[in-house]
């Protein structure tokens, strides 16, 4: 389908146009934004290099926790710069960067996706039932996202690892705790607008149940802001993860993740700023690409809203 | 006005007791043993059987609640497990620290934030704008740690190497003892904390301003012959504040109960630092104590916050 943009549109080719849903038309102005498609590509490397990190472990012939006490550390016991042998320098304990950096992808992108779907999943039900059933239940639901969200959460959070251990499933519930009630307040902001529709009268007054009313007509209204508020959930939940990782309260060593490299490079940035460099780096390019996917998402499915 | 204190009020007392409930359960399903810890590996067990008395953990989960309850109502909050000091003087000793640093970083941030956000705003889809916009994206990227290592290499260490030593590595004086010593230490914190929060400010300046810029009493007041400095600043920023105001009560409300990150960062021996410290020595009260004191900050900015609304904002009425 090619629609030139100097030619008006010929009569024949505007049939097939009518018949596109929003979220096609979302999907084409998403496809034609370069942004979306340089952060859509640098997420696509990412999940790569995440799938592959066992075969980039082989290729270099290092593991991700193998310490290499003789060729990765200096003779003062220091980590030794980026060379032919070890590609982005060592460590402290004389462990390879870039297999840690590779293996570390995994963790982060597994625990952004993972906290951002639960916290997903949780806030739609809650925000869902409490904006579409109203009354007592409302108040009990709406009080309680209140609550959750006036909690001093990173505290918190820490308190609860501490509690519970820190693992990597503590990390993604965690997250997801802390993250479902704002998206349940959007939820129920958007259905209790919906809700005095015309539309959903007409279904009720058809005889149509709560739940099929729920999922049928007011479910596909509140794609576009979850799919958008989603999107920007992943960075906020990686950065978490790295967050409490950093504080060592996330993913045990000797598992690499972005967050306990950089609290171990901590007291080597002076000596060894490849050590700081390339994890902090793989953080930050991570959560720019995720951020700037998630703006040219919202563009796409509310054009006109602009960038802010 | 009155009702609307109270209601908020007994809202605020109901969080608190709701975190102090979450924090006493979850501490007391989770599977470890305080006493035993505090006693060392080697004790007996009848020494660990004394230390858990001593601290009061061997009377029933309820009756330790009630006894924290009725401390908490008189100011108590009971005495640290490690050092029994109380928890009280243990928290006092670090709140200068983080409030130091919490409200010298929102003066920056807002500054900068607000008239980012306000520069963006006047120009939409400008060059200018556009800059501002990729940097706010870069800014709301960049974890807190990130930046505060890149500052410590940069500022702290590569000037260091080159004979300029205007930035500390870490620590803390206190302003009492030397005020250029206190702004010296934390001035990288500051930068820190200031640089990444400014960019959700300038974001939230930005939206909303131009939302404002397009009300019906902007066009009045232009058409009215208003400067647009005026009609920008006065009928236009003051209305377009509110969320960022939302926003800072947020976040000083909880940098207020530890700005955990920065803190262990730079080493600062703030509120976050101690939280960090007492979460791996399972230091129950001393937990309790932060967290409670975090939810009250928070509470009681959220309060400022919705009052504030009405001094910003002439269309807002409290009820």
């Amino acid at each position: 389908m090619s629609l030139t943009e100097l030619k008006p549109l010929p009569v024949e080719e505007a049939a097939p146009v009518a018949g596109r849903g929003p979220l096609a038309l979302a999907w084409r102005r998403l496809r034609r934004d370069p942004a979306a498609v340089a952060s859509a590509t640098v997420i696509a490397v990412l999940v790569a290099v995440a799938l592959a990190a066992p075969l980039i472990a082989a290729l270099t012939g290092h593991g991700p926790a193998d310490q290499y006490r003789d060729t990765g550390l200096t003779p003062d016991g220091l980590p030794v710069p980026p060379s032919g042998r070890f590609w982005l320098g060592t460590d402290n304990l004389g462990r390879d960067v870039l297999v840690r950096v590779v293996y570390g992808t995994r963790i982060s992108l597994l625990v952004g996706v993972a906290a951002t779907v639960l916290a997903v999943a949780a806030g739609l039900v809650a925000g869902l039932v409490s904006g579409y059933f109203g009354g007592a239940v409302d108040t009990a639901l709406a009080r309680f996202m209140d609550v959750v969200l006036s909690f001093p959460f990173l505290l918190f959070a820490i308190a609860l690892v501490s509690i519970a251990g820190p693992s990597l499933s503590v990390s993604v519930a965690v997250i997801a705790f802390f993250s479902w009630a704002a998206v349940g307040r959007i939820v129920r902001g958007q259905t209790l607008s919906i809700r005095e529709r015309e539309y959903i009268e007409a279904a009720r007054s058809l005889g149509a149940s709560d739940l099929r009313i729920m999922a049928v007509d007011v479910l596909p209204n509140l794609i576009a802001p979850v799919i958008v508020y989603g999107t920007l959930l992943i960075p906020v939940a990686i950065v978490f993860e790295a967050t409490l990782s950093f504080l060592g309260l996330g993913v045990l060593p000797p598992t690499p993740s972005w967050g306990n490299m950089l609290a171990d490079s901590l007291q080597y940035y002076q000596v060894a700023w490849w050590f700081a460099l390339f994890p902090g780096l793989a953080l930050l390019v991570t959560t720019l690409a995720f951020n700037l996917l998630g703006d040219a998402v919202r563009d796409a499915l509310a054009p006109g809203s602009g960038r802010g | 006005m009155y009702r609307f204190v109270l209601r908020r009020l007994v809202f605020a007392l109901l969080v608190l007791w709701l975190v102090s409930v979450a924090v006493f359960v979850l501490f007391f399903v989770a599977p470890h043993d305080p006493a035993r810890m505090i006693a060392g590996r080697l004790a007996t067990p009848e020494t660990v059987a004394l230390v858990r008395h001593r601290l009061g953990l061997d009377q029933p989960v309820l009756e330790q609640y009630l006894h924290f309850l009725g401390g908490l109502l008189h100011g108590d909050l009971g005495y640290s497990y490690y050092n029994s000091e109380p928890v009280t003087t243990l928290i006092a000793e670090r709140i200068p620290v983080t409030l130091s640093l919490t409200l010298g970083a929102a003066i920056i941030w807002l500054l900068l934030g607000v008239a980012a956000g306000v520069i963006a705003a006047r120009r939409p889809g400008t060059v200018l704008d556009r800059g501002i916009t990729a940097l706010v994206l870069a800014g709301l990227s960049t974890p807190p740690f990130l930046l505060g290592l890149l500052f410590l290499y940069v500022l702290f260490f590569r000037l260091h190497l080159a004979g300029v030593d205007w930035f500390p590595g870490g620590g803390y004086t206190p302003l009492t003892q030397d005020p250029l010593g206190w702004a010296q230490h934390l001035i990288l914190p500051w930068l820190t904390l200031a640089v990444v929060s400014a960019a959700t400010y300038a974001r939230l300046t930005r939206t909303s301003l131009l939302e404002v810029l397009g009300e019906d009493y902007v066009r009045t007041a232009r058409a009215k012959g208003v400067t647009e400095r005026r009609v920008v600043y006065r009928h236009g920023l003051r209305a377009a504040l509110t969320p960022v105001v939302t926003q800072l009560g947020i976040d000083v409300g909880t940098l207020l109960g530890g700005a955990i990150v920065t803190e262990s960062v730079f080493g600062l021996p703030g509120l976050g630092q101690l939280a960090v410290q007492s979460v791996t020595t399972q230091d129950l009260p001393v937990i309790i104590g932060i967290v409670l004191l975090a939810a009250l900050f928070i509470v009681l900015a959220n309060i400022v916050v919705d009052a504030g609304y009405a001094l910003l904002d002439p269309r807002v009425r409290l009820a």
